[in-house]
């Protein structure tokens, strides 16, 4: 056990940097490291990837591992995996953090079964304990009604962390740090998995995770017609339009525009829960925002349990008020 | 004749009231309240309709594996009512809690010993633990591929073909079989039982094993352990705005917004 030492950052990157996930995964490690009194490292697996090993560093970490192929462009589970078992096995680290993405929930749970170890996933909150030295990493369980604080016994502490739920440090392009390339001997032929198929569908308009206002919808909008009137609000806020699953489901709204558990994490100034009783997988998605605002019609719905502000009312007698006015103050 | 397992999970309904929702903090579980009987967990049900869909149109046996402490017959066996051709029931005193390392060891245990399969299927996580490990852990043990998020499933001759979801998309994949698959609700909501599929449910096979019948060493000890479970303290008050019609509150609400400076 006491040959593991350090923290180990996976970091993904896309549209020509590090992902915001990165830099807040980069955060939470820096204080972790320090905890400790060790080193916070960072991997970054890809093709292209040594584009982003300076920003790691300006980020916090001391030292970036790169594994650097072609055939690495695009996510693929048994060749990254293989290449950051050979990562992990040359750094050895105490503590390793990956994102709560799509690749992060892929790559955890691998890497500790085949480490023999334990990855706890979609954690929250990360904090060294005193006494033990041990990682405490806390994580929504029954869909985001109770926290629960787990422990992990056993080397490499394996961990995904939440979108928006940990700081980045500022960003500092005067740090130093060592960059070092790692060669993995990984047999494309090998591969099980073949891709046939890759089709990106990307929403137009303001990213969800990026928007600073997003107004969503849920069952109660009752059709297509309703997610159109909450795109006229996002569009004079210059915001996203986001859904719970149901209205998903019934393709009222594009799936990609799903918030929670299941769906998107957000974290913007200003969320608009219309029509949408706030069950916790959904708030879940969302908690975090500054402001929430909710429009339903039921007194007693949940949403009204985390909203800072809220209107009583069936939200078809409130939007077309509410928009008028929001031209007039904002638009 | 291709061979499907379907591995679902009883959890407390996870569309229970949060007035009905209690953590027993000595045990670090939820209490399962009387109210609500418990549920198969949804993403679970997606599988086995994925596993239905793939028998709609070929040969195929379904078994349903379920895994727990203490199963309520009637739960797990709206499984077979639902279309699966046999049942096998994981009941052991220490399949208790989210223990990640132990349900997919127990898991294993009994895939290997159903024997040949070409395919298995689990939702992509629990509704209870949210986390989407045990899947993982079955194929690592098996070594197999796990896919993860499929919204179709296919066997086509000797290989399993899925169409998973990305975030920003989607993506055809193909790997021999037998492999696991886990699938989200794009796949389809579970059908609906037909009076005969509930009728023949009674006789259809049900066979329960322990882990002392799984071959597993007592004892296993999880990864992690959990310290502590607890009910985050909701401080948030709300402030509903008043008016005389929905219309003067939304003008109120957003002069408020305006305030506050957020828009």
């Amino acid at each position: 056990m006491s040959e593991n030492k350090g923290v180990l950052v996976y970091c993904e990157a896309a549209g020509g940097k590090l992902t915001p996930m990165a830099t807040e995964l980069l955060g939470a490690g820096s204080r972790l490291a320090a905890a400790l009194g060790e080193e916070l490292n960072a991997v970054l697996i890809g093709s292209g990837v040594s584009d982003f090993a300076q920003e790691a560093i300006a980020y916090g970490a001391q030292k970036v591992y790169l594994v650097e192929e072609p055939f690495l462009k695009d996510y693929s589970t048994e060749p990254y995996l293989m290449a950051l078992e050979e990562v992990v096995r040359q750094v050895a680290p105490e503590i390793i953090l990956l994102g709560q993405t799509a690749t992060g929930r892929d790559l955890a749970p691998w890497l500790a079964f085949h480490l023999n170890t334990g990855a706890t996933m979609d954690c929250t909150a990360l904090e060294i304990d005193p006494a033990s030295q041990r990682l405490l990493m806390t994580r929504p369980v029954y869909g985001g009604n109770a926290l629960a604080v787990q422990v992990c016994e056993f080397n490499p502490q394996i961990a995904t962390v939440r979108a928006k739920a940990m700081a980045p440090l500022a960003k500092d392009s005067t740090r130093q740090g060592q960059v070092i390339k790692v060669a993995v001997g990984i047999e494309p032929a090998a591969i099980k998995t073949r891709v046939i198929e890759r089709k990106m569908e990307a929403a137009a308009g303001v990213k969800l995770e990026e928007a600073r206002v997003v107004v969503s919808g849920g069952r109660g909008m009752g059709s297509t017609d309703g997610f159109k009137q909450l795109a006229e609000i996002a569009g004079v806020l210059k915001g996203a339009v986001g859904a719970t699953r149901p209205p998903c489901d019934k393709k009222w709204i594009a799936d990609t525009q799903q918030i929670g558990l299941t769906g998107k994490v957000v974290s913007p100034d200003l969320y608009i829960a219309v029509g949408l009783s706030g069950a916790s997988q959904h708030v879940s998605g969302f908690s975090s925002a500054k402001v929430i605002v909710a429009i339903n019609k039921d007194p007693e719905a949940n949403i009204f349990k985390v909203a800072h502000y809220g209107i009583v009312a069936d939200w078809k007698a409130v939007l077309p008020a509410f928009t008028a006015k929001l031209k007039e103050v904002a638009g | 004749m291709k061979n499907i397992v379907v591995c679902m999970k009883q959890v407390l309904d996870p569309e229970v009231p949060l007035s009905l929702f209690k953590i027993d903090t000595e045990a670090k579980l939820a209490v399962l309240p009387k109210a609500t009987p418990p549920v198969l967990s949804p993403f679970d049900e997606n599988a086995l309709e994925a596993a239905l869909k793939i028998k709609d149109s070929q040969p195929a046996t379904i078994t349903v594996l379920s895994l727990g402490k203490k199963l309520t017959r009637a739960v797990v066996k709206a499984s077979l009512a639902a279309g699966a051709d046999q049942l096998f029931l994981l009941e052991d005193e220490s399949f208790g809690d989210f223990n990640t390392f132990l349900t997919a060891n127990a898991l294993e245990a009994a895939i290997k010993k159903l024997g040949q399969n070409d395919l298995i299927l689990c939702g992509i996580q629990a509704a209870d633990t949210n986390a989407g490990q045990v899947s993982i852990g079955i194929a690592s043990l098996l070594s197999m591929p796990c896919i993860t998020f499929a919204r179709k499933v296919e066997l086509v001759g000797d290989s399993v073909k899925v169409e998973r979801t990305l975030p920003e998309g989607y993506e055809v994949v193909e790997v021999p079989a037998p492999a696991v698959v886990t699938t989200s609700y794009e796949v389809g909501a579970l059908r609906e039982p037909d009076v005969e599929a509930f009728m023949s449910a009674g006789k259809k096979p049900l066979t329960v094993w322990n882990a002392q019948d799984l071959g597993l060493e007592s004892g296993i000890t999880g990864r992690t352990s959990f310290l502590k479970m607890y009910q985050p303290a909701r401080d948030t008050r709300c402030e509903i705005m008043e008016g005389a019609s929905p219309e003067e509150k939304a003008v109120k609400l957003v002069t408020k917004l305006k305030d506050i400076k957020v828009i």
